[in-house]
């Protein structure tokens, strides 16, 4: 029931979104919108899973480790140096804490 | 490998995507092991979380709905929370609508490839979306994202507790390197700011989900036409 309910919503909005407009091509004016999609929503995706819990805002461990892991990215545009010191510096500052 | 590398490339061959979506699906892959563990200890056993993880295929929709189940919440509340955090999914399909050829039917079973990495680097500036760039990162993501599914599943509880490793700071910091691909502008930075600061106002008032899908709309500010 869980896993073929999740999957159904899942398939059902990801079917949606490329039907919605039947295949037209988008005014002018929204290619700058949709080109501007990108960084709203990982940035909202970023900021909600570091610093959110539950419906609370709390900075933990995880938070410290993520900041390191950017500032990784941001430095040698390695994703998985990122991910790696994200886990590794949280999984410190948790054992230390 | 760069991050960047495969964005100056306007239209990219399946195995260009490949390529492209390696380091996410290494570091997707470290993801679905914690996945494993998380949906064991919420008491799905391995075989339901790897098949969940097989025909689902939306890591932070599967992470929603196992925590309510591990809260003791119903199946509705969690398929309606996997619903509510896919949401996103629906303005990125609205955006990639144009660049999918075929009829509806074509177009929806194109879409079921999105996921967030394979569509951040299959968007192109011009606002139009670079086909096998998406098809083939996706593909490479679903393969380590099954089988780390199985890795956590099956063997995570010798690798201990995920949060003891650091393993929940990796999606946060997987999205963190996304978005830093992304900001090629001040007005990118100014909109991942803005929705990033909506999400963040919405949290404690909204369910989950709903802060990332609000936020999208924070490209709005892409209606006004200015210089770069």
């Amino acid at each position: 029931m869980l896993i073929g309910g999740c999957a159904l919503v899942t398939a059902a909005i990801k079917a949606a979104g490329p039907i919605a407009l039947g295949g037209r091509e988008l005014p002018d004016r929204f290619t700058g919108v949709i080109a501007l999609m990108a960084p709203a929503l990982l940035a909202a995706l970023v900021v909600t899973a570091a610093l959110a819990d539950g419906d609370r805002l709390s900075i933990g461990p995880d938070t410290a480790g993520v900041t390191a892991g950017g500032l990784v990215a941001w430095g040698t545009e390695s994703i998985i140096g990122c991910v790696i010191v994200a886990a590794l510096v949280t999984a410190l500052v948790r054992a230390i804490s | 490998m760069s991050v960047g590398a495969q964005r100056e490339e306007h239209t990219s061959t399946f195995a260009d995507g490949v390529r492209a979506g390696i380091p996410f699906a290494v570091a997707g892959g470290l993801l679905s092991i914690s996945f494993g563990v998380v949906a064991q200890k919420a008491g799905l056993s391995a075989v339901a979380a790897i098949v969940m993880s097989a025909i689902v295929f939306a890591g932070s929709a599967q992470f929603a709905a196992v925590a309510i189940i591990a809260q003791g919440g119903t199946v509705g509340a969690a398929v309606a929370a996997a619903a509510l955090v896919n949401s996103r999914f629906l303005p990125m399909g609205v955006a990639l609508g144009p660049s999918l050829p075929g009829g509806a039917a074509a177009r929806a079973a194109q879409g079921q490839t999105v996921v967030d990495a394979s569509w951040a680097l299959a968007s192109r500036d011009d606002g139009s979306f670079d086909r096998m760039m998406l098809f083939g990162s996706s593909a490479i993501q679903y393969v380590s994202w099954t089988t780390g599914t199985v890795v956590g599943a099956i063997w995570g509880e010798k690798l201990g507790d995920p949060e003891t490793l650091g393993l929940d700071a990796i999606y946060p910091a997987f999205f963190l390197a996304l978005l830093l691909v992304e900001i090629k502008s001040r007005r990118a930075l100014g909109v991942a700011a803005l929705g990033a600061l909506i999400a963040l106002a919405l949290v404690p008032v909204a369910p989950p989900g709903v802060p990332v899908l609000v936020a999208s709309l924070a490209s709005l500010v892409g209606l006004r036409r200015s210089a770069r």
